[in-house]
């Protein structure tokens, strides 16, 4: 029984802080996210070279062979200083590949993606807020040599920056992977509250593709990947949770009203501790659903919901927070906070939000 | 990260579990001796105080064996591991870290023999959780130390043999930690008088204690004059994880999953009422977090890092649960939950609306949550003290 970080892998959380700290501050993140490409290739291959992008493919695929627990760490911690690059798209994009691929496909296709030359992201559902496979409703009709797809995927995160997307369709013979690429589909970059997170609509009519990038999925497969997903998700607020409320403390502080440092009055300082209290818990339910994912598949499920259940609710309320408790400045574009903010927004609803998590914490125990 | 266990932690769970399955009858079948055999038999097996030092009877057992036994007892429902709780929990360790010899061969074997029960003489009328602005006074008279004052809320004192009590020996001092003095007091002496309270339950568990002239000998002093506060604060950091606790709300969990299977609300089942199936789903996520909380601290313990302030966040969760489930069990069986034992329609023979009444033992016993919010933002937060 040990439920703590090896040292490789807290040598791996500060590579990760001291890089994003130097290389990505957050007058960068604001740069990329502002951008037209809303990406950075340099600071990519940067990323690239480091291996964050391997860490979780079989070093037979020429990635590290290491598991979810050590991508949660890089995760999280670039979540600190909400590095607006798609590590964990890619992450998905990878599990997807090893769950749903064949042999020949891992082969062609991971080295790339390990080495970070082919940039991938994954699109699941197709409504905005249901976790079903009732809720896939792009299509894939079989024709002369491959398939013609059908639909629309509107909700793909990472999508304008992506080489390569796969994209669950219905297929002749049940679920399945349509592996696209970037300038075969139409892209359309979505507005959202959250610019560190870009979000497109793939337009899939009359797309067509070779046999071979068609990636039978079963039901289960695509749960799998649901629950990858929220484990990546759920890390990432890991890192954003701590980060604001680190901020928040730092200012209450050293704001000073009515002759005290804010932090002094209960109402705030009690706040604070509510915070810690919520992040830490569903840190410590986050580091358990990511040590499932490899090593308590039968668990995953319950794991997963209880992470990211109680993370949804936390985590936005440790956004309003962290935003309220500075008052005014907090309000303000040019102050980070607000960032924070939208980030919680942003990951509520990925990959389930609390009612979701939480029904399925009810059926899972008996109810 | 790892969440199995050796080979020798496994051997130890069996041997938990096999003398569980010796040992403990079910219920109808234990005479009126059993409680006297289980606790001798315990004993015997080094359980009680099992992680002391062995030279005071111990068993220095580790921390993760320790998990496992507090694991095992909890989901088998069996009786404690001796029933002198205070004294198993801070007052045993307080003696073994500042008693005299004569104290610890006096006190510890009794604790550990379940002989004695101890209270604790903290809260005065005007001091709950400004602890450290007590009033009581002891005053040094030769061989003995003279103590008036009164303590109140003490839990057990009912029946308690003995109080570890804390009093002021000096009165002008710069930090109202300073002069602070702690002794070991028999319940029995002349001029200590116990008027149990009744609680809000119904129940007389805790009392107002008058101390007029009570002659404390010299040799009852735990630690020097004015070293009480540390005792106090090195006492209570004795507490160890909570994991035991953890598995009784998991248990209690599932007897309200049940209650909610037999239950209706508007002549539906409850188990398909979306409130009622969150309510439950958030019960649950805060006692898994409690539950990983508790491993990660465990893991820090034994990397040796010493534990601060982070059991802070598990005694909060505990807070909200212990009001929280029984509460909800209470509404959500609407007048039949109003009832108590004895009632016609009592809901599980009334142990719900006993139990939510009951809360304030464990939420503003062990320092209230507002006191453990104070000690988050300060300690672990660094924000400036009140």
């Amino acid at each position: 029984m040990n439920f703590g970080f090896t040292e490789e892998q807290s040598l791996l959380r500060d590579q990760v802080e001291r890089f994003i700290k130097e290389a990505c501050p957050m007058p960068k993140v604001r740069e990329i996210a502002a951008s037209e490409s809303r990406f950075d290739s340099e600071l990519w291959q940067q990323i690239a070279d480091l291996g964050w992008l391997g860490l979780t493919i079989p070093e037979a695929h020429g990635g590290l062979g290491l598991k979810w627990i050590d991508l949660t760490v890089v995760l999280e911690a670039a979540a600190e200083g909400l590095c607006p690059l798609p590590i964990a798209s890619q992450a998905l994009a990878s599990a997807a590949v090893l769950t749903c691929g064949n042999d020949k496909q891992k082969t062609e296709w991971l080295p790339a993606m390990a080495a970070g030359s082919a940039i991938c992201t994954i699109g699941l559902y197709d409504e905005a807020n249901w976790i079903d496979a009732k809720a896939v409703t792009a299509e894939a009709h079989a024709s002369d040599d491959g398939y013609v797809l059908k639909g629309t995927k509107p909700f793909v995160n990472d999508a304008a920056a992506a080489d390569y997307l796969l994209l669950a369709v219905n297929a002749p013979n049940g679920l399945a992977l349509a592996a696209v690429a970037k300038d075969n589909v139409k892209i359309t970059h979505q507005p959202t509250m959250d610019t560190t997170k870009p979000m497109a609509s793939v337009d899939l009519e009359g797309v067509k593709i070779g046999a071979d990038y068609l990636l039978p999925m079963s039901e289960d497969q695509l749960a799998f990947l649901t629950d990858c997903g929220a484990v990546a998700t759920t890390a990432e607020m890991v890192g954003a949770g701590a980060a604001i409320l680190q901020m928040t403390s730092n200012y209450a502080k050293e704001r000073i009203q009515f002759g005290k440092p804010i932090g002094q009055y209960q109402g705030v300082k009690h706040r604070l501790a509510d915070m810690y209290v919520d992040l830490e818990s569903y840190r410590s339910l986050s580091y358990y659903a990511a040590w499932s994912v490899d090593d308590d598949i039968d668990g995953l499920a319950k794991a997963v919901s209880l992470a990211k259940g109680y993370a949804s609710d936390a985590f936005a309320q440790i956004g309003i927070d962290g935003v309220g408790l500075h008052g005014a400045i907090g309000f303000t574009a040019e102050y980070d906070a607000q960032l924070y903010l939208k980030r919680s927004k942003w990951a509520r609803p990925m990959y389930g939000d609390s009612d979701y998590h939480m029904d399925r914490i009810a059926t899972l125990g008996g109810l | 990260m790892d969440f199995d266990y050796t080979a020798s932690e496994q051997s130890f769970r069996e041997e938990v579990r096999s003398f569980i399955s010796e040992n403990l009858p079910p219920k109808k079948e234990r005479d009126k001796n059993f409680l006297a055999n289980w606790l001798e038999k315990v004993r015997a097996k080094g359980w009680v105080g099992f992680a002391w030092p062995k030279e005071f009877g111990g068993s220095e057992g580790g921390l993760i064996e320790q998990t496992i036994l507090r694991e095992e007892m909890a989901l088998a429902k069996a009786p404690p591991l001796g029933t002198s709780m205070m004294g198993l929990a801070w007052v045993g360790p307080g003696i073994m870290q500042y008693g005299t010899e004569e104290q610890k061969r006096k006190f510890i074997p009794d604790i550990l023999d379940s002989k004695v029960t101890w209270c604790t003489g903290y809260s005065e009328p005007n001091h709950g959780s400004d602890l450290a602005a007590i009033q009581c006074k002891a005053e040094l008279n030769g061989d003995h130390y003279l103590v008036n004052g009164q303590k109140i809320w003490t839990t057990g004192a009912p029946w308690s043999q003995w109080i570890i009590l804390l009093t002021r020996t000096q009165f002008d001092v710069e930090s109202k930690h300073d002069g602070i003095t702690c002794f070991l007091v028999p319940m029995d002496a002349p001029g200590v008088e116990v008027r149990p309270i009744q609680n809000m339950a119904g129940d007389k568990h805790f009392a107002e204690i008058f101390f007029t002239d009570v002659q404390v000998p010299v040799e009852n002093r735990l630690g020097a004059e004015g070293e009480g506060w540390n005792v106090t604060v090195s006492a209570l950091a004795n507490e160890r994880s909570s994991i035991g606790e953890v598995t009784q709300m998991f248990e209690k969990l599932e007897n309200l999953k049940e209650l909610v299977k037999t239950t209706s609300k508007q002549g539906q089942p409850a188990s398909e009422d979306p409130k009622v199936r969150r309510t439950i789903a958030r019960f649950e996520m805060k006692v898994a977090a409690m539950k990983f909380n508790g491993l990660r601290y465990l893991t820090k313990q034994i990397k040796g890092e010493p534990l601060t302030s982070e059991t802070s966040v598990n005694k909060l969760h505990r807070a909200s649960l212990e009001i929280e489930i029984d509460d909800f069990a209470v509404q959500l069986t609407g007048q039949a939950g109003l009832q108590l034992r004895g009632g016609e329609s009592a809901v599980d023979g009334g142990t719900w609306s006993k139990s939510a009444l009951n809360w304030p033992n464990v939420v503003i016993g062990g320092g209230t949550p507002n006191i453990q919010r104070n000690i988050i933002a300060e300690r672990l937060l660094g924000q400036p003290k009140d």
